[in-house]
Formats: structure tokens, C-alpha cells, sequence
């Protein structure tokens, strides 16, 4: 059956949040009640990436490009465009892009999609559709052209290195595991995302299942493995559900299971559901919890490649790193070495969220420059503010200020500028952001996600946090930042695993490029960005003041009096900083700081 | 469907990949731009583009696009359709209908020919600005 028309309609996270699940539903409501249900076929499909502008509709061939569509715009979409063949302008993403297709728009240009090829393409629900984008041509080269020893040479010409932040070349860990006799190996897939504003992992799985089911199976082939897990956070449920979902499909088709494709290679794989602690994470926490114990790290080495999983060696990569593998196997490493920079190669996926136009989920070659990541695809600062910072890394990161801005991104940049590539959380911060508070912000989330085994992390990180929150309240001294040295230092040298070895990164980011900002809140009991609260007050100047009341209608705790043409007054003991006055006088007349 | 062997998996794959490619309109070279308009639907643009998908179809042509527009002011010799191959000039016909829709994939498209009886003239610059 062929179709005039195939509408796309987002069905990630995201979109699904903003009700694409209910467009999609109408959207089928009108096809049938319109009687164009032969015209156009409906699919639902995984993230666009273009987040900020969710729910996005895409139609082919013509690749019209819809955004911010809502269910009640299913109708004209269907009456008009899908019938009469005419776009709804309203809903274009650029009113001036009518006629040009997706691929003209900005945030994509610079992108280059390998990890994300099938994301909002397919419908990840049925394998067919990978199958029909190449999907499992790479598995059957691994298993009837291609030996393990050159599996793992391909990975290791194409210089893939882990997408989980720390970068260890993936053909490395699988040449360990290969290379060592045991009666069972294990293959395990980490989607324990747990960065602060990161969501690659999860995209991915739920808009790619295959590819990850794909990989996994290409591994267990080349080390010798006969099962898999996949070890995902069990808030992740749409990605759960679809995962499930391919891993029944695969296992229907013979992709999976015993004697795949009639060969007398078996391998299988199943979930495992994390409860979300960030440190399972880690590589041996994962493995621990797995395992049904609790998700606490081990000392390494032994590394899991030679005793993982029930003591057994184990090939453990990230999401992204698993969706990379069949693209590699499949266009070779020289396709795959030739994008990137001279040590990190190929592509990376980042989830650009903060203060910037265009957050979503981005995909770019390594070497890509903030700028072009913040200005061209991010499409700049938001509401006209100034940029200030970039935080890579998540909790293990740190700042990537102005005068980096140009510098290619690839692993080595990035940790020479005292940052690190992380899963790929990029948070855009503008002048209104305050270091010490996005710090204390990070050492919260890394006190709250501390085991508790190792001293150094559960003693030195608490302390830490103490001094940044008595910093934000103004009373900090100079010695608390050296305090707060010595401390990161220890923390780092001393903890038992990633967590607390990268938890002091943001501190230590952050006094580099910021550390006026540090002695203004010290020195001079001021938080520049008007950010902590402690620092600031707001007070009526009475010159500008014309007594509108607007400042005292706005208040949400009444603490602003004064009569209509008269001067106001803020009663400070009550005021609780919100700034709504701040932002409500059409008179300059309050002052912040 | 039961459990695949690998020529099953890969016939799958032919066959799924030409059912993708229809979807896709980022390697298609021609384009075939149907006016569907109201004067164009009540003039049969419809069955013009049934005609015109079946023929792709069937003679598995691969690199064109078919996409529709709304009505190009030529309602009194609807059903129209542009015709854009690379090396030919773009043609505007006129008064297609699913006869003259078949002739167009077998001449055009394939012959590289023009369907000189019904080709409309495209309107001068000047005018359409």
C-alpha cells in the first residue's frame, strides 16, 4: 500500500508531555473522519531532538516541518495539508521557510546524526522499520563475514571511545573480555542516566531500541557471551516499554534467543530496573545491583572486562556508545575515523537545556565548537541575556567559560579546560546565574547521591556543601575557600570510586573562572547575579516611585504598603525575595542588590 | 512471523526499504508537484495521483518525489502537475488525468520526452512574482 503522505508525529518523552500523545490520537480521529485514511499513513517516532518546540509533526516526502502542534490543530492539518496539499503556515517552525524542507532549518544543519539516525524516522515500536533502515545488516556481517579479532580491529581503526564520560576505548574492553577463557561471559548495556538535565540515553532507547539490541548482540558474538542486560533507571518507563517491546520483536524474529538467524550462536537479553540512585551508574555499582546487592562501587582493578558480573568478564558500554556499533560495522572504520578530531572520533550527542532558545537534543562531530552549538543550533541566549558559562559533565563537570567558547570539543579539550565530556548534559547559564549557587546546586545533588561507603565522599563532600551554603548566606571567610581546596583535593586523591573523585570538580571549575564572584559574596556580602537570597534585598527608591500599587498587587506575601499616589514601602523581615515587584514596576523605581 | 534465517532477514529488508524510501524525499532527484487545490480535487487531481503513485510503484522508480501543492491559478485546465527532472526543462501540465498521468511516468519520467499535447505553459516570471 502506498501513501501520498507520512505524518511524523513525535511520540518521545518530551513531546509526550506536551500532550503528542493525544495529537496523535486525533490526528487518527481526523484521517478517518475526513476519509483520508488511504492519503497519509500516521507514525509515531522517536525525539526530534527539538525539544523547545515540542510537539513536532514532521510530514514526507515534502518534509514539512510543524511545531507546537496541539491536538486541536490536528484537524486543519489533516484538511489542509494532507487533503488540499497546502501547509498550515501558523504551525511552520519559520514562517519563512514555507516550502524548504527540515534539513534547512538551523538547529539542524550543523548536526550530524549517526547515534540518532532513526530517531524521528522510524517508528520504534516495529523492528520492520530498522530492519528497513539497515538494521541487522551489521549484525549479519559479524556473524557470517567477519571474525571477533576483526570486529574488534574495526573498532579499534575507528577510535571509538566510551559515550559515558570517561572516554576508555570501547575495542580495549572487549579485546579483554574476548581474550580471557570462561565458561560465561556477559554483555551489559548502562542506562543509568543520571546527569542532571541529560536525556541521550533515554531518547535513544525509546526511539532506537533496535540499534542498542543490535549492538549488544554483536558483542555477545565477538567476546563470546550468550546474555545480556540492560541495566535502565526505572523512571525511565516509555523507554522501558519500548525496549521491551523490540527485545519481543527481536526474539520473534530470530534476532534474539537461541540460533540466531539458524546459526548455532545463541544470545538473549533482559532489563533490569534500577531504582535511580546515581552512583549505580558506576560501572562495578551497576554490576553490584544487577546482582541484586546494593548499588555500591568495589575498588578496580580487577576491571568488569576481566571480572564483571558474577565474577565473570563482562563488556559494559553506555547507550550511546552501543548505538554507534552497528554504523561503524556497517560503513567501516575509515567512514567512521574521518569524522571527529585527531583523538576523539566520530560523533557526540548532548542535551542542551538552560537558558538558550533551542534546548533539545543535539547531535554534532566531535571537534564542534561551543559557539556553533550555542549560536547556530542552540540558536543563542535566551530573552536577549548574556552568556556566562556552559557546565558539561553533570555533578563531575565543570564551567566552560567565554574565552572558551571556540575551542573544538572533544575529550581531551574539554578536561584541559578543567570540565570533561560527561554523558553529554550541556546547561547553558546566562547573567543571571550564580556560580556559588549552581555549585552548591551540584555538591547538593552529589551529597544526596553518595553511598556513603568511602569517608572522602560522604565526610568531605557534606562539609564541602557546608561551606558553599555558608558562603551563599554571606558569611563565608577567606579561609573557607582554601578549606574548600584542600577538601576537593582530598576528595579527590582519596574516594573509592567516580563520584567523589569527580564530585569536587564543579568547586574547583567554578573558584578558577569565578573566583570575584567567590569574593564578592565574601568580601563584600553581594551575590553579583542577584541570585542568593541572603545577599539581596529589594528597596523603593522614593524619587521614581509614583505610587502605582502595581509592586503591592503583585507581592504574593503582602509586605509592600503603602496608599494610591504615595510612595510604597517594603517591609523587609517579610519579604521573601521573589523579585515579582522588581520585575512588575514600569518605573525603575525598586532597586535589587 | 516466525524465526528468520538470513536470506529471509535480508528479502525483509528489500522489501521494507522500498516501502521507507517513498517516505524519504532527501535523495529523490525529480519531483512531480500535483495542484490540489479545490479546482484541482473537483477536476480529479486525485485519481491523477493514485495514477501517478501506482506507476512509480509498479515500474519501481526509486528517485522521485511526489508531493502536492495547493492551486496554482490554472484552474480552468486542472487537474495541473509540474514536472521537475534534472536535465529537462520543468514542465507544467495541464488537464491531467489518470491516462495522461501514466503517459507522463512513461515519457517523462522514463523517456525523457515531454508529453507535447498537454504541456501548459509556465507563466512568465513577471507575472507570478
Amino acid at each position: 500500500m502506498a501513501y501520498k503522505n507520512y505524518i511524523l508525529v513525535c511520540a518521545g518523552t518530551a513531546c509526550e508531555s506536551s500532550k503528542g500523545i493525544a495529537l496523535y490520537k486525533e490526528l487518527e480521529k481526523e484521517l478517518k473522519a475526513q476519509g483520508a485514511e488511504t492519503e497519509a499513513q500516521l507514525v509515531k517516532t522517536g525525539c526530534f531532538g527539538f525539544c523547545e518546540q515540542g510537539p513536532i509533526v514532521k510530514i514526507l516526502p515534502d518534509e514539512t516541518f510543524y511545531v507546537k502542534v496541539g491536538p486541536q490543530h490536528a484537524k486543519q492539518i489533516v484538511a489542509e495539508h494532507i487533503i488540499k496539499g497546502r501547509q498550515v503556515e501558523e504551525l511552520l517552525y519559520d514562517k519563512e521557510q514555507k516550502g524548504k524542507s527540515a534539513n534547512e532549518i538551523g538547529f539542524y544543519q550543523k548536526q550530524k546524526r549517526i547515534v540518532l539516525r532513526n530517531c524521528g524516522v522510524i517508528n520504534p515500536e516495529f523492528i520492520d522499520e530498522y530492519i528497513a533502515r539497515d538494521g541487522y545488516a551489521a549484525l549479519e556481517k559479524v556473524m557470517f563475514e567477519m571474525t571477533g579479532d576483526e570486529v574488534i580491529e574495526e573498532l579499534c581503526n575507528a577510535g571509538l571511545r566510551g559515550r559515558g564520560g570517561a572516554g576508555f576505548p570501547t575495542s580495549l574492553k572487549w579485546k579483554f573480555t574476548k581474550n580471557i577463557k570462561a565458561d560465561q561471559k556477559y554483555i551489559v548495556c548502562n542506562a543509568d542516566e543520571g546527569d542532571p538535565g541529560a536525556y541521550m540515553d533515554r531518547s535513544t532507547c525509546e526511539g532506537d531500541p533496535h540499534s542498542v539490541l543490535e549492538a549488544m548482540t554483536i558483542a555477545g558474538k565477538t567476546v563470546g557471551a550468550s546474555q545480556g542486560y540492560i541495566y535502565i533507571r526505572a523512571e525511565y518507563p516509555l523507554a522501558i516499554e519500548r525496549l521491551n517491546n523490540a527485545i519481543d520483536q527481536s526474539r520473534e524474529y530470530g534476532l534474539l534467543g537461541d540460533n540466531i538467524l539458524g546459526s548455532d550462536f545463541s544470545f538473549d537479553i533482559e532489563l533490569r530496573l534500577g531504582a535511580g540512585a546515581f552512583v549505580c551508574g558506576e560501572e562495578t555499582a551497576l554490576i553490584a545491583s544487577i546482582e541484586g546487592k546494593r548499588g555500591m562501587p568495589i575498588p578496580r582493578p580487577p576491571f568488569p572486562a576481566v571480572k564483571g558480573l558474577w565474577g565473570k568478564p563482562t563488556v559494559i558500554n553506555n547507550v550511546e556508545t552501543w548505538a554507534n556499533i552497528p554504523m561503524i560495522i556497517l560503513k567501516g572504520s575509515s567512514w567512521f575515523n574521518r569524522i571527529g578530531t585527531e583523538s576523539s572520533k566520530g560523533t557526540k550527542v548532548f542535551a542542551l537545556t538552560g537558558k538558550i532558545n533551542n534546548s533539545g537534543l543535539i547531535e554534532v562531530p566531535m571537534g564542534t565548537t561551543l559557539r556553533e552549538i550555542i549560536y547556530d543550533i542552540g540558536g543563542g541566549i535566551a530573552n536577549g541575556k548574556k552568556f556566562k558559562a556552559a557546565q558539561t559533565g553533570g555533578p563531575s563537570g565543570g564551567v566552560i567559560t567565554e574565552e572558551f567558547l571556540d575551542i573544538p570539543i572533544d575529550y581531551e579539550s574539554l578536561q584541559g579546560i578543567g570540565s570533561m565530556m560527561g554523558s553529554g548534559g550541556m546547561i547553558v547559564m546566562d547573567e543571571d546565574d550564580c556560580m556559588i549557587d549552581i555549585t552548591k546546586f551540584y555538591l547538593e545533588f552529589t551529597v544526596d547521591e553518595s553511598c556513603g561507603k568511602c569517608a572522602p565522599c560522604r565526610i568531605g563532600g557534606r562539609t564541602n556543601y557546608n561551606i558553599l551554603d555558608k558562603i551563599s548566606k554571606g558569611q563565608g571567610t577567606l579561609e573557607d575557600l582554601d578549606q574548600l581546596k584542600v577538601l576537593a583535593q582530598a576528595m579527590r586523591k582519596a574516594s573509592l570510586c567516580g563520584l567523589g573523585q569527580t564530585a569536587p570538580n564543579p568547586i574547583m571549575s567554578t573558584l578558577n573562572y569565578f573566583e570575584d564572584e567567590y569574593l564578592a559574596h565574601i568580601n563584600d556580602k553581594k551575590c553579583p547575579a542577584g541570585k542568593c537570597k541572603d545577599l539581596l534585598s529589594y528597596t523603593i527608591i522614593e524619587d521614581q516611585c509614583i505610587g502605582c500599587t502595581a509592586c503591592a498587587r503583585v507581592c504574593p506575601v503582602n509586605c509592600i504598603s503603602g496608599k494610591v499616589k504615595e510612595v510604597h514601602l517594603i517591609d523587609q523581615d517579610q519579604c521573601i525575595k521573589c523579585g515579582q515587584c522588581f520585575d512588575k514596576c514600569n518605573f525603575d523605581a525598586i532597586l535589587k542588590g | 512471523m516466525a524465526k528468520m534465517t538470513l536470506e529471509e532477514l535480508r528479502n525483509l529488508r528489500e522489501s521494507k526499504k522500498k516501502e521507507m524510501s517513498q517516505r524519504d524525499g532527501n535523495d529523490k532527484s525529480a519531483q512531480i508537484i500535483i495542484g490540489m487545490g479545490t479546482c484541482g480535487i473537483a477536476a480529479g487531481a486525485k485519481e491523477a495521483f493514485d495514477a501517478f503513485l501506482d506507476e512509480l510503484n509498479t515500474r519501481e522508480i526509486m528517485d522521485t518525489k511526489i508531493t502536492q501543492t495547493g492551486c496554482m491559478g490554472l484552474c480552468f485546465s486542472e487537474p495541473t502537475v509540474e514536472v521537475d527532472v534534472p536535465g529537462m526543462p520543468r514542465v507544467i501540465y495541464g488537464n491531467v488525468d489518470e491516462k495522461v498521468a501514466r503517459r507522463i511516468v512513461k515519457e517523462h519520467l522514463i523517456g525523457k520526452a515531454l508529453v507535447s499535447d498537454h504541456i501548459f505553459d509556465k507563466p512568465a516570471a513577471d507575472i507570478i512574482k
